[in-house]
C-alpha cells in the first residue's frame, strides 16, 4: 500500500471531527471519498497532507510512518495536495504559481519540461501564462492549483474538491484530465468530491463519509450501483 | 475625478514603460545621480550653487529644524520601514510593536558605550565604555536574537492574535525599562552615549553635534539595505514570503516551512529594526524610556502601509514621509503668515501648525487610505492580491 490510514480521529477544539477513519490507498490507484458537507472528506484530506494535527490513529505513507511529519516534509516525500476552491496564490502570475508547485525540487531542467507537460494537460493556462493567478476564472484557478501540485512530481496527488464551483462542461474536462494524470503518469490519486457521480465512475475505488466515520466501501461501479448510495449522493431513487 | 485618475494611471504606465526601455547604463547613471543629489540634499553649498536662498536653515521648508537633523530622522524610519516591511510587506505578518527591536538596539549600544551605564559606575562589569562600533554588531545580533525568541511562540498564531501580543511586547520591553532601575536607569535614561568613530583631516571627531554626518551614514546603511533586501526577496527565501502572505496554507502544501520562514522574516526586520536603534542611539547619546511609546510603533506601521507594503521603495517613500510631512507641517503657518493662537469667547485656541501637524498628517493618511489602500507606491503583485481579497469578501457577503 502506498497510504495507509489507520484508524485516525481529529479533534477541532472540542469537536471530533474523525472518529476513526481507516483508508487505504494502493499505487497507481484512483480512490475517491465522498460525502455530504462536514462528513470529514477534507479533514481527512488535511490530516494526510499535515495541515492538521490527528489526535489519534497512525498514517503510513510508502514505508514511513508520517503520523506526525510537518507538512512541508510531507511533501518532499511525495504526497502533494491542491487545496479546495481558490487555493491558487492570488498576486503570483501562473508562471510563478506552477513554479511555486516545485518549491522542494532542485532538479533545474526537469522543471521546465514538467512545466512544459502542465501546460500541455491545461493548454488554458499557457494563454494565462504571465496573468496573476487571481484574475482568472474559478475553473482556470482549479486546473492551476492541480497543475501546480503536479509540479511537485508527487507519487500521491490529493485532490480536494476539483469540480468545486465549475460549470458542468468544465466537470467533464477536469475529470478527463484526472484520469489522463493516473493512466498516462502513473500518479496515484486521493479524491475528495461532492460530485459523487463523476468522482465514482472515474475512481477505483471509493469511501462513503458520514460524520466522520466510513459508512461503506468498494469499488467505484459497484457504489454507482449500490441503492443506499444513489439514495444519498446520486440524486436518483 | 475619474477622468484624473486615469490620466495619472496612464502617465505612470508611460513612465514606468519608458523607464524599462532604456538601456542599462542610463538607468543605472539616473540612479547615480539621484544617489548624489540625497547625499547633497542637508548641504547649504548645494542650494547657494542652484541659486535658491539660504538663510539660517536651508529651504525644502523644514524652516523650524535643522535640514540634517529632519534627514536623519527620516533615514532611521526608513530603516525602520524597510524592516517593517520585510514582516508585513513580505511575510504578511501584522506586527504592532515593531519599535520593540528599535529599543533594544538602543540600549544595547546605551549601556555599553555610555560611561555613566550602570554597567561602569556601579557593577563593574566591565572595565570600560565599548566604542560604538564594537556595540553595533551587539547590538544588531542582540535585537535579531529577541525577534527568534518572540517569534517562536508567537508565529504559531496568526492574524490579530499575532498582532496583539507583539503589541504587547513592545510595551513590555518599554516598561522594563522604565521601572528597571538596575541597568536601564528608567526616564533618567542613559546619557553619553558612544558616537560612531572617524576624525576628520585636522583631528575633530566626524560625529559630533552636526547632524550631517550622520545623515550620510545612515544614507549609506540604507542604499546597502536595499541592495541587500532585493537579494534576499529575490531569493527562494523571498518566494517562499510571499507565498505565505498570499495563501499560508497553499504554501505549507507546496513544501515551505512556514514556521521557520516566519520567524526568519521576523528576524531579519528585528535585526534591522535594531540597527536603526542603534544608529539613533549614536545621533541623539542619551536614550530613555519615554523615547519608546507605542506611537513609534504604529507610526512605523503607518509608513509602511502609506508607502506601499511589500513594496522597498514604498517602505523608504513612507518612512520619509511620515517623519518629513509633519516636519514640513510646522513650517505651514509661517509660510502662510496664519496667527499661533485665535480668541473665540475669549478664550486662547492653540492653531499653531507645529502643534496640529499630526492632526493633518492623520487627514493625509486617511485620504491616502481611502483613494489607495494599496499605499502610495504599491507592490503590482499586493495590489492584485488586495482586489482578489476584496473580491473574496463581496462573494461572502
Amino acid at each position: 500500500m502506498l497510504l495507509e490510514i489507520d484508524n485516525i480521529t481529529l479533534l477541532y477544539g472540542r469537536i471530533q471531527a474523525l472518529h476513526g477513519i481507516s483508508v487505504n490507498v494502493a499505487q497507481g490507484e484512483i480512490v475517491a471519498l465522498i460525502g455530504a458537507n462536514g462528513a470529514g472528506k477534507t479533514t481527512t484530506m488535511r490530516a494526510v497532507s499535515g495541515l492538521r494535527a490527528v489526535s489519534s490513529g497512525r498514517v503510513r505513507f510508502d514505508g514511513v510512518d508520517i503520523t506526525r511529519m510537518r507538512a512541508d516534509l510531507r511533501v518532499i516525500q511525495g504526497i502533494c495536495q491542491s487545496p479546495e476552491g481558490r487555493g491558487v496564490f492570488p498576486g503570483m502570475s501562473v508562471k510563478d504559481n506552477l513554479e511555486m508547485g516545485a518549491y522542494t525540487r532542485r532538479d533545474t531542467a526537469n522543471i521546465a519540461k514538467d512545466m512544459e507537460h502542465v501546460l500541455e494537460l491545461f493548454p488554458r493556462l499557457r494563454e494565462r501564462f504571465k496573468q496573476a493567478g487571481g484574475t482568472l476564472s474559478g475553473g482556470e484557478q482549479q486546473m492551476l492549483a492541480v497543475g501546480r501540485a503536479l509540479m511537485s512530481r508527487p507519487k500521491l496527488l490529493l485532490l480536494d474538491e476539483p469540480s468545486m464551483g465549475l460549470a458542468p462542461m468544465l466537470i467533464q474536462q477536469i475529470f478527463e484530465i484526472i484520469t489522463e494524470i493516473n493512466e498516462r503518469d502513473g500518479t496515484t490519486i486521493l479524491l475528495v468530491e461532492q460530485n459523487a457521480q463523476q468522482a465514482l465512475s472515474r475512481a477505483h475505488r471509493a469511501y462513503v463519509l458520514e460524520t466522520g466515520k466510513i459508512v461503506k466501501e468498494g469499488s467505484g461501479r459497484d457504489l454507482l450501483d449500490d441503492p443506499a448510495v444513489k439514495d444519498a449522493y446520486l440524486g436518483v431513487a | 475625478m475619474t477622468d484624473v485618475r486615469t490620466r495619472w494611471r496612464d502617465f505612470r504606465h508611460g513612465v514606468s514603460q519608458r523607464w524599462d526601455r532604456l538601456p542599462k547604463a542610463s538607468r543605472i547613471g539616473i540612479i547615480l545621480v539621484f544617489v548624489v543629489f540625497l547625499y547633497a540634499l542637508p548641504n547649504k553649498g548645494f542650494y547657494e550653487y542652484l541659486g535658491l536662498p539660504v538663510g539660517e536653515y536651508i529651504p525644502l521648508y523644514t524652516t523650524r529644524n535643522d535640514m540634517a537633523t529632519v534627514l536623519f530622522q527620516c533615514g532611521y524610519y526608513i530603516l525602520l520601514a524597510l524592516g517593517l516591511n520585510i514582516v508585513v510587506g513580505y511575510a504578511g505578518l501584522l506586527d504592532l510593536g515593531f519599535f520593540g527591536f528599535f529599543a533594544v538596539g538602543a540600549y544595547t549600544v546605551a549601556t555599553l558605550t555610555s560611561p555613566q551605564s550602570k554597567i561602569f559606575t556601579e557593577y563593574n562589569w566591565l572595565e570600560s565604555p565599548w566604542p560604538w562600533l564594537a556595540a553595533l554588531p551587539l547590538a544588531i545580533a542582540l535585537s535579531f536574537a529577541a525577534g527568534v525568541i518572540l517569534g517562536f511562540p508567537v508565529l504559531r498564531l496568526r492574524g490579530d492574535y499575532l498582532a496583539i501580543v507583539t503589541l504587547g511586547f513592545a510595551e513590555m520591553i518599554r516598561i522594563v525599562a522604565q521601572q528597571n532601575d538596575w541597568i536601564f536607569n528608567g526616564d533618567r535614561g542613559i546619557p553619553n552615549i558612544g558616537r560612531p568613530p572617524g576624525t576628520n583631516s585636522d583631528g575633530s571627531a566626524i560625529f559630533q553635534f552636526d547632524a550631517k554626518p550622520y545623515y550620510w551614514l545612515i544614507l549609506t546603511v540604507i542604499i546597502g539595505m536595499v541592495f541587500l533586501i532585493r537579494n534576499l526577496v529575490r531569493s527562494r527565501v523571498g518566494r517562499a514570503w510571499i507565498a505565505i502572505r498570499e495563501d499560508e496554507d497553499a504554501a505549507e502544501l507546496m513544501g515551505v516551512p512556514t514556521y521557520k520562514f516566519k520567524i526568519w522574516a521576523f528576524a531579519m526586520g528585528a535585526g534591522i529594526g535594531g540597527f536603526s536603534g542603534a544608529l539613533w542611539a549614536g545621533q541623539i547619546g542619551f536614550v530613555n524610556a519615554s523615547t519608546f511609546k507605542l506611537e513609534q510603533s504604529i507610526l512605523v506601521l503607518a509608513a509602511v502601509l502609506l508607502g506601499g507594503a511589500g513594496n522597498i521603495f514604498g517602505a523608504i517613500l513612507g518612512g520619509f514621509l511620515v517623519i518629513y510631512v509633519p516636519e514640513w507641517l510646522r513650517s505651514v503657518g509661517d509660510v502662510f503668515g496664519l496667527p499661533e493662537q485665535v480668541r473665540i469667547a475669549g478664550e486662547p485656541y492653540d492653531i499653531s501648525a507645529t502643534n496640529l501637524r499630526y492632526l493633518f498628517f492623520g487627514i493625509i493618511l486617511i485620504v491616502v487610505m481611502i483613494f489607495r489602500p494599496q499605499g502610495l507606491w504599491a507592490n503590482r503583485r499586493r495590489a492584485a492580491e488586495l482586489k482578489d481579497r476584496e473580491k473574496e469578501a463581496m462573494v461572502g457577503a
